[in-house]
């Protein structure tokens, strides 16, 4: 089989902000709610070789912003004392996949000094910091709660399309009720069935099935499609007449078949669902401060209209784009060479 | 005709449905409107108790349904804790809002994909083609909520525009001109943002239906027989086209009015998407069922109305 142009930059892009956002804690130089009110929208930290007297280093060191003295937020760097930025130096401590405790992170000027790769919010939290842990949220919601739903998808549809009569009914005149409703309506529907306010832990949880549970009905169908043709495909009318149980019938012949459509509708709702975590984020009623979330960082955007001369906070919306363009790449790339997993 | 009523009786069915889902799943919603009043200590127990026998949110579930079945008849659509009226007036004002920014989205979006996909669909490999290709690839990436961030910053920081909401502040009512001069400013940005988010669908599927219209053999026929390139598009290739099309009209319906809720938000535009968000902030459960279903019925009217176009332009279909 030729597989034609492998999006390998898509397929790179994608594994490196996953892994970077799963090991967050490791590859932030600091921690995503400490606050420095006196830095408040601080422009991203310059890296030095050459210091003040123009002497060359070969570590890079970075200077401390002050602010410039009766300004609001308009910092400057005093040159007097650079800190040389090191690599594994131990800093603030964090959780690895909320397992075990470490110290290590990947850079940083192992001192007080915080390093901005991306500057700081309004409450002088540092955005890059920031940005990965929002990505930790944004993207598993994403990635889970695709994977819900095509599992959601393929169970339901599996069995409207093998037991046929009124569970195919019942099935498929909800699924037309679900696929009628305008879906950014239907998800704030069910999200107002939930609390307003619980605890992030809880909430990451609760987008992911609030998401999954929304788009059951497409999956659903295709799924029931292929199972209608399927099962009556001559073998698996030879092994239903040796007595095998539909249960067996459903598990090695049927579903093996549906997957595939339930897996390429998984691709597709990929990006949908990051971006309707975001959304939902965006609106406040996914996850809240000082938790960060890619929505709720723009939701800052938002509020600070000012942010034109603030750049920097940006950044969560070119991260989106970036990983959403890998993903649609990566998807026609599976549909044109129709993958069958 | 028979075709006509059975849809019509099938929309009524599904709106039935959406209707039942939706109530049923915003009043499983624990806590009501009279939650927050509990903090206050001067509110006592009995007056909450009373408060939610007045409203009937103590009664059962199927009996409260019935109740708001009837009152949407009467045209009163439930109750509205927080703007303390009937639903009904309230939505009526903000659908209207809303049906204004979809309208002009659409037609702008109509307006900019038809000529645009239709040549890019007729001339393969031609500049307009790669045009489009390329406004369909960074149209496509480009989420709603960061172009409408991005607009909102240029209507910022150049000041052109406003930014956001339906009317000026300063705006005293001087005459139909004046008023339609302002709206139209409040309207662009917000319709250009939704616009934008259907174009990438738009575009591919106009060249699809259009390009593949053009390889049919009664074209090729009609191209042999020397029929000038301009009436062959008009007269023969459109028509074949239209069908695909028209569904597709349908569709982008659906699309509009769900993105129209973010667009709203971000633009601070009154209209049928915030008032659903407003309504589950202040659990003002009524409205936030009502918003559903308002948004689902005009969906499926869209449908309605394409699969009427679908019926009238196609004879096949007439005939089943």
């Amino acid at each position: 089989m030729t597989l034609g142009k492998v999006p390998w930059l898509a397929m790179s892009v994608l594994a490196i902000c996953h892994l970077s956002v799963l090991l967050a804690g490791f590859f932030a130089p600091g921690s995503f709610e400490v606050q420095n009110r006196n830095l408040a929208f601080a422009p991203p930290t310059r890296i030095h070789f050459v210091d003040a007297q123009g002497r060359f280093h070969l570590r890079p060191f970075v200077y401390r912003w002050v602010l410039r003295p009766g300004s609001f937020a308009e910092y400057e760097e005093n040159q007097q004392i650079g800190y040389p930025l090191h690599f594994f130096v131990p800093g603030a401590e964090y959780k690895v996949l909320g397992i075990f405790n470490s110290r290590q992170h990947l850079f940083g000027t192992g001192e007080e000094t915080r390093i901005f790769l991306l500057g700081t919010d309004a409450y002088g939290r540092d955005l890059f910091s920031r940005l990965l842990y929002g990505g930790m949220i944004s993207l598993f919601t994403g990635l889970l709660a695709a994977t819900a739903s095509a599992l959601l998808g393929l169970v339901l549809g599996g069995l409207a399309g093998y037991y046929g009569h009124w569970v195919d009914e019942v099935t498929m005149r909800i699924a037309e009720i679900f696929l009628a409703m305008p879906w950014l309506y239907l998800l704030l529907a069910v999200r107002a069935l939930l609390p307003l306010h619980v605890d992030p832990q809880a909430t990451f949880f609760l987008l992911i099935g609030v998401l999954g549970v929304i788009g059951w009905a497409r999956p659903a169908r295709l799924v029931r499609g292929i199972v209608l043709t399927a099962k009556e495909r001559e073998y698996v009318l030879a092994a239903r007449s040796f007595g095998a149980p539909d249960l067996y019938l459903l598990r090695t012949h049927i579903l093996p078949f549906a997957s595939g459509a339930a897996l390429n509708q998984m691709a597709l709702y990929i990006p949908q669902y990051i971006l309707a975590e975001v959304t939902l984020s965006f609106f406040g009623l996914g996850v809240s401060e000082p938790i960060p979330s890619w929505g709720n960082m723009l939701n800052d955007l938002q509020h600070y209209l000012i942010w034109g001369s603030y750049w920097w906070l940006f950044s969560p919306a070119i991260v989106l784009v970036a990983v959403l363009l890998a993903y649609y790449r990566l998807f026609s790339f599976f549909k044109v060479n129709s993958f069958t997993f | 005709m028979r075709f006509l009523l059975r849809r019509a009786m099938h929309t009524l069915l599904i709106l039935v449905g959406a209707s039942l889902v939706s109530f049923s799943l915003v009043n499983l919603a624990p806590g009501d409107f009279f939650d927050q009043m509990k903090v206050n200590p001067r509110i006592s127990q009995g007056t909450l108790a009373s408060l939610r026998s007045q409203y009937g949110l103590d009664r059962p579930l199927p009996v409260r349904y019935l109740q708001w079945v009837r009152s949407v008849i009467n045209g009163q659509w439930g109750f509205s804790f927080a703007y303390n009226s009937p639903a009904g007036p309230i939505l009526w004002s903000r659908s209207g809002k809303t049906l204004l920014l979809t309208g002009v989205a659409t037609l702008l979006a109509w307006s900019l994909a038809l000529p645009l996909g239709g040549w890019a669909g007729a001339r393969p490999g031609s500049s307009i083609d790669w045009l489009t290709r390329g406004t369909v690839a960074v149209l496509l990436a480009t989420p709603e909520l960061v172009l409408a961030l991005l607009l909102l910053l240029f209507a910022v920081r150049t000041g052109y525009f406003p930014a956001g909401g339906l009317t000026s502040s300063e705006y005293v009512p001087s005459g139909l001109w004046d008023q339609t001069k302002d709206v139209t400013r409040h309207v662009f940005l917000p319709s250009i943002c939704l616009a934008a988010g259907l174009l990438p669908l738009l575009l591919t599927h106009i060249r699809t239906a259009v390009s593949e219209a053009f390889e049919s053999p009664y074209i090729e026929a009609a191209r042999g027989h020397g029929i000038p390139f301009r009436r062959l598009l008009l007269r023969h290739v459109l028509p074949l086209a239209a069908n695909p099309l028209i569904s597709l009209f349908g569709l982008s319906l659906g699309m509009m009015i769900s993105s129209s809720l973010l667009i709203e938000a971000v633009f601070s535009w009154p209209g049928l998407g915030q008032l659903m968000l407003e309504a589950i902030q202040q659990r003002d459960f009524y409205l936030v069922v009502d918003t559903a279903v308002l948004s689902t019925a005009f969906l499926i009217v869209g449908n309605l109305i394409a699969d009427v176009l679908l019926y009238a332009s196609d004879p096949r279909i007439r005939t089943e």
